[in-house]
């Protein structure tokens, strides 16, 4: 059966037109996840007897003519997102018995839709990191070669896609975690304006920063998909009371017309070639479909990483104190006294990366060095976010590369922290300004590892992304293109 | 640059126990992280606002009614250790 290579979308048809049914599709993926299992370590939790029955229900659904486009779709989840009744672990042995007494909304929409929960997927912990080698349940490899990282921290449901163990799955984006293992794994990756999807029941890492998005094979794919996980809801505050654009209809649009934006900073000295290379041939493609190219300036970008460093860790330290072995998660078994019981839970339960974050945060907050680091950065935030303000009066959407380099080996970066952090110097300036940003595949760089085109848009500005991210797939095949070894 | 006695104080902060080594480790660690966000004391920020978050929306208020329910026992279950509905923890008043 080769159902696995059909899109989303022809999936949906397949389903609509009772060619296959939502069971049959359900087992096709779970068998090719087990069967992947070992050689990629991209699913944490999988629990076929929940997701068919799921599958069972869709099927009803659909033969009472009551479906919609995901009615019976199978979709992996970041496992950050609370789903009820399934074990939530977020990566970390903290949460490693965390059985989720609620659905997040993001969880609930899929249910609305009809789709099937498929599993739980890898990442790194508490979504800290940019390789899923912080993730307490083993590192993801790469499925265009296992040597590689498929880079986090959204690996496992970007190594998921790449392999086709599902057609679409959930991330979030924090600093870069779904565009850079997009851009690392050959699919697309969009994760939306803050404020877009709900964050409610999503495990929280730095709340100002994080937003869920998806990952898939296709822009019309993640049109679908978003035109699901979107919408307002009152229970988290910050989510945008915003009726949601129309992604699918917008597809066709073209880019004629469209001014592209191309920040001189992404092209600097940093920039490999192998990358590079892609990223040139990519833009020169928009130009013959129409676009128009303008240069564009992010002048206090290098400042991004060093902010980033100092926020998303303040925010963690706060959000991880909730973590202390007495409501739920993992509790030392020897406790001693209330405060030994929370310092050795929290040593036991916690990985080198996130106390070294939570470190890094208690300490930027704290007294006398607040104004400091915390101020400052947040700060120097605004005159980021300042920068895109200004770009955007010059163009439609800004173009660049996603990532550095292409996927790098497993281990080889792990012994020096700021080197990787510094990598993704291109994805965490999005971020800090609140921007929708987007990874599409668009090349291959050194042994034949994909490269990842970052599309950026102006606030709530999804459905023009996908749009030029369509046309550009529509006139290439590297969307296309499938990993030897898991066709 | 971070000492020894800071990073055990930080430790504190965090509610974190540091194995033996640990520390030492950690103070490289840090005060490498801390070299690379240095570079923000050279920027001029006068008279900027700081900006703590990406919306610069008020926070949205809500009618003052009930809208939870009470859902201990669902909690409870998947708590390490609870009687009559309440969480137990090592005694802190003797």
């Amino acid at each position: 059966m080769t159902l696995h290579r059909d899109s989303l979308a022809q999936l949906s048809a397949k389903l609509a037109k009772k060619e296959v049914s939502s069971v049959e599709l359900t087992r096709h993926y779970l068998a090719r996840i087990e069967a992947q299992q070992a050689a990629l370590n991209a699913f944490i939790t999988v629990d076929a007897e929940k997701s068919l029955a799921q599958a069972a229900a869709a099927d009803a659904r659909i033969a009472k003519a009551g479906a919609a486009p995901l009615t019976g779709i199978p979709i992996a989840h970041k496992d950050l997102f609370c789903a009820k009744g399934w074990r939530t672990t977020c990566g970390s042995k903290i949460l490693s018995n965390f059985i989720a007494p609620y659905d997040a909304h993001v969880i609930e929409q899929f249910d609305r839709a009809g789709a099937v929960l498929l599993g739980k997927t890898n990442m790194d912990e508490f979504a800290m990191g940019s390789s899923n080698e912080n993730s307490a349940f083993g590192p993801v490899r790469n499925p265009w070669d296992t040597a590689a990282v498929p880079g986090g921290s959204s690996g496992g449901s970007a190594a998921a896609v790449a392999a086709m163990l599902a057609p679409a799955a959930t991330g979030t984006d924090t600093g870069g975690s779904i565009r850079q293992p997009a851009s690392f794994t050959g699919v697309s990756g969009l994760r939306p304006t803050y404020g877009r999807v709900s964050r409610y029941g999503m495990v929280a890492f730095a709340s100002s920063l994080d937003q869920g998005g998806v990952l898939a094979r296709s822009a019309e794919d993640m049109a679908l998909v978003l035109g699901v996980m979107a919408g307002y809801d009152e229970r988290d505050s910050t989510c945008i009371d915003r009726p949601k654009d129309n992604y699918v209809g917008g597809l066709g649009n073209g880019v004629k017309g469209l001014r592209i934006g191309l920040p001189k900073e992404y092209f600097a000295s940093g920039l490999s070639q192998d990358v590079a290379g892609p990223i040139h041939a990519a833009i020169e493609e928009y130009r013959r479909l129409g676009a128009t190219v303008v240069e564009v300036s992010l002048p206090n970008q290098a400042l991004s990483v060093p902010v980033y460093y100092v926020l998303a860790p303040a925010e963690a330290s706060s959000n991880l104190s909730r973590y202390d072995g007495v409501r739920y998660g993992h509790r030392t078994d020897q406790p001693g006294d209330l405060m030994q019981l929370y310092k050795k839970t929290r040593a036991e339960g916690f990985g080198p990366e996130v106390k070294r974050r939570i470190m890094i945060g208690a300490y930027v907050l704290s007294h006398g060095y607040y104004d400091a680091y915390y101020l400052k950065a947040q700060k120097i935030r605004r005159l980021i976010a300042g920068d895109f303000a200004q770009a955007f009066t010059r163009c439609d959407l800004i173009m660049g590369p996603a990532a550095p380099s292409v996927a790098y080996d497993l281990g080889s970066k792990t012994t020096d922290p700021v080197r990787m952090y510094l990598d993704d110097l291109y994805t965490i300036p999005i971020n800090l300004a609140g921007l929708p940003g987007m990874s599409i595949p668009c090349g291959f760089g050194d042994k034949g590892r994909p490269v990842g085109l970052q599309i950026v848009g102006n606030y709530f500005d999804e459905a023009r992304m996908l749009c030029a991210a369509h046309a550009f797939q529509q006139a290439t095949d590297w969307h296309a293109r499938m990993p030897e070894a898991f066709k | 640059m971070l000492s020894l006695e800071q990073i055990a104080g930080i430790a504190h902060l965090a509610r974190l126990e540091l194995a033996p080594g640990e520390d030492a480790a950690l103070q490289q660690q840090l005060n490498n992280i801390l070299a690379m966000v240095d570079v923000m004391a050279a920027v001029d920020t006068a008279g900027v606002e700081p900006m703590s978050h990406p919306q610069q929306l008020m926070q949205r208020l809500r009618e003052d009614v009930v809208t939870e329910h009470d859902q201990r026992e669902t909690f409870q279950a998947i708590a390490p250790e609870v009687e009559d509905g309440l969480y137990l923890v090592p005694k802190v008043i003797e």
